[in-house]
């Protein structure tokens, strides 16, 4: 049984080392809490942030949870930046409501906490939010879809995240808002709607993960039951890519539009391929250094960001401009673009 | 009953009769599989057509490669969670090879391939001289691997991929219908591996194994030379299937294969073999994802929100063992 103790010993070592090296000196500490560390959106939004953060002389502690809805992981990355001694905490809430009392607890403690990206519920509980309208998001690319669709009548599959989640609800929703479409009841979709609207023109309706395998899966499935979909809404540029390989596969890709939101490099390259009609662009990087920023100015004079809401803006991006929709060349989009 | 018995050092040279027969164990999951194709088809005018089969084949491949591995593995009473992420690691090395290093494609599936094998060794080699449990080991190897392909890739995606690497999702034509050659592969594979755990001796040791380990090192099974090489042999199935996947969609992606360790044992058990070990059969296997896939596809068919998917397939497999189990101590 020597062996194993030998083993615990040397990783026991090899984590001290890992420690040692990521500690650092006596500067501003900043922290960030992203929903997970694997979609490069988040991964974009703590690049933008170290270099901000690098830029001010100040220290950036990052965490993120496993999901996109991993609360625990958030709450317990709040309380350790604390005693870490961060005095400002930058956090895309997973869930928005249950990551309240981890925030009220850092705030009693003098922290000032900001929400990127996505709001908490009330958005009051942040000292303030900088983010992207996800629901204009949706507005966009659905204004965009109904322009360049005119008279046709629409059919359409929508490739969502997963149940529940409100950044998927309301890019959901304000894409059929923007498309002009009413939910069941006659009454017009509102950010305010609480759940994905389906039927109507909806015609499939399945959830994508945002990942590109299942986004293909779920593709070909919606093109099975409704052949003549003409329309498709995907929650991010994986699980468009994924359903524009099923639309190709089937020898569709040609007769069928699909639009997106995100606006990553990768995403901008699949407009100007002519894969996605268009996208609505996001800043993910512009949030990270104007959190950064707020933090290190706190940090200096004590003085708290401006509460409330800024919109770090969404742009639509498209290779062909439709009347009465303003759009960005894809040329706008590659220079603004966020990933490779 | 469905086990074969434990063998002699050697294994017999001829099978008896009862050997020779089809594995009782896939009739249940053989069963279910054809009724859930009825039932289906009563349901959409669209689903009982040969292209939507070749369709169902085309979305279950990887994962019903990645359970060639996980069946191995449980048979000898093992598990494995980090079968995803290992197809995940295997996906982005040979992309990454290939697209940002410009190896020659095929050497690059190559070394994507030795990558997944070489950490199905390290699992085998921690379980057998360790003596540490496959699931803490395969758990701990599932934080590793899916940080490592993260780390590599910085989390990007590898698109624009040369032909080698995505000739497995190019198709063919059966009379109408167009099947894709990593369906060929898939179900190559099964039966390949049919036949090792069927008709030769590493096979029936494997079972053996799984049944009565100290009974099998007593008979001169190499009890941990078989284990070793049955999780060196599911590092390679994951290769494969990272191969089938990348393949599908076209691009290397690190983010994929998160939950389909847990997709790959959902087929192992829908097919039928035991968690317990010693009892199983591969084409039970093949039945259990094609069972999972045919309840996707066939429930979008109907129309039925992916919410509703979730909780019928989880009822579907505590139904299945539950059958099994209840038919088992009826016999």
């Amino acid at each position: 049984m020597r062996t194993p103790t030998k083993l615990v010993t040397a990783a026991l070592a090899a984590a001290t080392v890992l420690g040692l090296a990521f500690a650092q000196g006596n500067q501003p500490v900043i922290g960030l809490i992203t929903k997970t560390d694997t979609n490069p959106f988040f991964v974009k939004m703590k690049e933008g942030a170290q270099k901000e953060a690098t830029r001010l002389g100040a220290r950036l502690m990052t965490a993120a949870g496993k999901a996109d809805n991993d609360n625990a992981s958030q709450v317990t990355a709040i309380e350790n930046m604390v005693a870490a001694g961060a005095k400002t905490i930058l956090i895309t809430p997973a869930d928005s409501k249950a990551i309240i009392p981890a925030i009220k607890k850092a705030q009693a403690q003098g922290v000032q906490v900001i929400a990127l990206d996505s709001p908490t519920d009330p958005a009051s509980a942040s000292d303030a939010l900088f983010a992207t309208n996800n629901f204009q998001a949706g507005v966009l690319i659905g204004r965009y879809a109904k322009a360049a669709m005119g008279n046709k009548p629409l059919k359409v599959a929508t490739l969502d995240l997963f149940p529940g989640h409100p950044v998927g609800i309301a890019r959901h929703n304000g894409f059929l808002a923007g498309l002009g479409v009413k939910d069941s009841s006659g009454k017009a979709i509102t950010a305010q709607t609480p759940t994905n609207v389906i039927g109507g023109v909806v015609v499939c309706a399945q959830d994508s993960f945002g990942d590109q395998a299942k986004g293909q899966t779920a593709m070909e499935n919606c093109l099975q039951k409704n052949p003549d979909i003409n329309l498709v809404y995907t929650i991010n540029e994986p699980a468009g890519y994924g359903a524009h390989q099923a639309l190709k596969n089937a020898g569709k890709d040609k007769a069928v539009m699909i639009v997106s939101v995100d606006g990553g490099c990768n995403g901008v390259r699949g407009v100007q391929s002519g894969v996605f009609a268009a996208t609505s662009q996001q800043y993910p990087l512009k949030m990270a250094a104007l959190g950064v920023a707020a933090g290190v100015e706190f940090a200096k004079t004590g003085k708290k960001v401006r509460s409330g809401y800024t919109d770090t803006g969404v742009n639509l991006i498209a290779a062909r401009a439709v009347s009465g929709v303003p759009s960005q060349s894809v040329q706008y989009g590659l220079a603004n673009c966020w990933g490779q | 009953m469905t086990t074969p018995p434990a063998p002699l050092a050697k294994a017999p040279d001829r099978l008896t009769l009862r050997e020779r027969l089809p594995n009782i164990a896939i009739l249940g999951p053989l069963l279910a599989l054809l009724l859930a194709v009825i039932f289906f088809s009563t349901q959409s005018d669209r689903f009982l057509s040969p292209q939507n089969f070749s369709l169902i084949f085309q979305q279950v491949s990887y994962v019903a490669v990645l359970a060639i591995g996980q069946t191995l593995i449980i048979l000898t009473s093992g598990i494995d969670l980090a079968a995803g992420v290992m197809m995940a690691l295997g996906g982005v090395v040979m992309t990454r090879l290939a697209v940002n290093s410009g190896l020659n494609p095929f050497l690059a599936i190559g070394l994507g391939l030795l990558a997944t094998t070489f950490i199905g060794w390290i699992n085998g080699l921690l379980i057998t001289r360790l003596r540490l449990p496959p699931f803490i080991v395969t758990l701990g190897m599932f934080g590793i691997v899916f940080g490592v392909t993260q780390v590599y890739s910085r989390s990007e995606t590898v698109s624009n991929l040369p032909a080698p690497l995505t000739f497995f999702g190019s198709t063919f034509q059966i009379g109408t219908t167009t099947w894709t050659y990593g369906t060929l592969l898939m179900l190559a594979l099964y039966l390949l591996t049919h036949l090792i755990l069927t008709q030769t001796s590493p096979g029936r040791h494997l079972y053996a194994v799984g049944n009565n380990p100290e009974a099998a090192r007593l008979t001169g099974i190499p009890t941990n030379r078989v284990l070793l090489m049955v999780y060196t042999l599911a590092g390679l199935t994951y290769g494969i299937a990272a191969l089938l996947l990348t393949a599908r969609t076209g691009v290397g992606d690190p983010n994929a294969g998160q939950t389909e360790a847990l997709a790959s044992i959902t087929a192992v058990v829908l097919g039928g073999t035991s968690l317990f070990g010693g009892r199983g059969a591969i084409i039970g296997t093949l039945l259990g994802a094609l069972i999972v896939g045919v309840f996707t596809n066939g429930l979008t068919l109907m129309g039925v929100p992916s919410v509703y998917q979730y909780i019928i397939t989880g009822l579907l497999t505590i139904l299945a063992v539950a059958v099994d189990q209840i038919s088992r101590r009826k016999a």
